[in-house]
């Protein structure tokens, strides 16, 4: 599935903006980018497995809280910086 | 205290941590002239960048941004590229804990080339083995029974999170360490960090019930000195000591500074090869705590004989209006002869002495907020 990629994280992507990954859940989403672009993962989501506080993920424009959340080849994924400035 | 010579003059590189980014001063062999180069990071919050003294060539960065969670940066050509490492401080799946930056790091004993230490806020206590590329919890203080104790609750942390500071290895033994603790205290291990007690009889802890408790104390910041390493020196939230090893209570030598100064701050800086002089960078502790100069009069104090006397030094800093903040990682010397000691301040300034502290002068200004100074 697609999955578009903020700003802070495209380090890891080469600048891609949109990268594809495979996931049935939105954790395994996380755990194959990881494998896609090592270290990712740690920065959104911290070693308890609970997305980290100003991270935000959208699942075809709506707002999924938990890396529970069920995925379709589908799907759309967005990853979202919330505001966190200053 | 007999004083060794050294050879003169290398000039001075120092890593200067943001809460935006990294920099680095160089300056030729006089130290006169400095030459800015950055950013790295830009926008990354750098709690603390440090060099190897072993190969001269290894730096660790600890960094997180305002979004994303924390992680270490390494680089082997002394700063010019950098790589993340492949497995961050992360405390243990299932403990509950989480990380949330790691504050201070530290190089292992030069008989293991390739250890560092790292101390993260909360308190934890990592090690790496492969030069920062991956890191495991050192579980004699991770998982202490007695941990929760000595660290206390949320209720006992520091305004910018509670922290495991101060890593400080014994240059004749690797299993001998020392960690400081905000809050907490100093503990020392003698195994290699599998057990731990604590150290702090002696220091007052004037925020507690109990003046003079085991543990639960306020360490700012806590030195060994690398040629005499029974020496051991604290700037601490309730003034300054020093503890001679195998003593267990700490002197307060920090009652002799002037009444008006005070004995608080947050940093505490050694010289390199003379055991009884060392720098503290007085700021207010009074009402509630502005942490800045005393009366708006920057000055740097320092001590010639092991904190009986201090002498006040302020020629080159700013006479009045200068209400400067140095944070506890933020001032550091160099190893020539004589001495740089150098501060960087929350108004992103960095100053710098080529003169053992007695004359100052602004090496760089309108940096971010500065976390750490260390001499690369």
């Amino acid at each position: 599935m697609r999955v578009l990629i903020p700003n802070p994280l495209r380090s890891y992507t080469a600048n891609a903006a949109a990268v594809d990954a495979l996931g049935k859940t939105l954790g395994d989403l996380t755990r194959d980018l990881d494998r896609h672009y090592p270290g990712m993962r740690f920065r959104i989501v911290d070693e308890q497995g609970q997305i980290r506080p100003h991270i935000k993920f959208f699942v075809n424009g709506a707002p999924a809280r938990s890396l529970a959340e069920p995925l379709a080849d589908a799907d759309e994924v967005m990853i979202v910086c919330a505001l966190s400035g200053g | 205290m007999a004083k060794t010579k050294t050879p003169r003059g290398r000039g001075a590189t120092l890593l200067i941590a943001t809460r935006k980014g990294l920099w680095q001063l160089h300056s030729e062999a006089t130290r006169r002239t400095w030459r800015l180069a950055g950013p790295q990071f830009l926008g990354h919050i750098v709690h603390h960048c440090v060099a190897d003294i072993r190969d001269r060539k290894t730096m660790l960065a600890a960094a997180r941004t305002g979004h994303l969670g924390p992680t270490i940066f390494r680089s082997s050509d002394r700063g010019r590229t950098w790589h993340e490492a492949k497995q961050p401080p992360a405390f243990r799946e299932g403990s509950g804990r989480v990380v949330d930056h790691t504050f201070w790091l530290t190089p292992g004993h030069a008989s293991t080339p390739g250890v560092w230490y790292a101390g993260t806020s909360p308190q934890g206590l990592f090690r790496s083995e492969d030069g920062g590329a991956t890191w495991r919890g050192v579980d004699g203080f991770n998982d202490h029974p007695q941990r929760k104790a000595w660290c206390g609750g949320d209720q006992d942390a520091t305004p910018d999170g509670p922290k495991l500071h101060s890593v400080l290895i014994d240059p004749r033994d690797p299993k001998h360490m020392y960690i400081g603790m905000s809050s907490g205290g100093v503990f020392e291990s003698n195994d290699g960090g599998a057990d731990w007690r604590p150290l702090n009889h002696g220091v007052r802890a004037d925020f507690l019930p109990n003046p003079d408790p085991e543990y639960g104390h306020d360490p700012h910041c806590v030195r060994m000195h690398p040629a005499l390493p029974d020496r051991l020196y604290q700037q601490n939230h309730c003034g300054i000591y020093r503890l001679d090893r195998p003593a267990e209570r700490w002197q307060d030598i920090g009652a002799t500074m002037p009444k008006s100064v005070g004995a608080i701050g947050f940093p505490m800086v050694l010289h390199a090869r003379d055991p009884d002089t060392l720098w503290v960078f007085p700021m207010d502790g009074s009402s509630v705590w502005p942490r800045v100069s005393p009366g708006g009069k920057p000055a740097v104090y320092r001590s010639v004989n092991g904190g009986k006397s201090w002498q006040r030094h302020a020629t080159g800093l700013p006479r009045k209006q200068a209400w400067i903040t140095v944070k506890r990682q933020a001032m550091t010397a160099d190893a020539n002869d004589p001495v740089g000691v150098y501060f960087g301040s929350t108004s992103g300034e960095v100053w710098g002495s080529r003169d053992e502290g007695r004359t100052w002068k602004c090496l760089a200004a309108h940096l971010p907020h500065v976390y750490a100074v260390e001499v690369a």
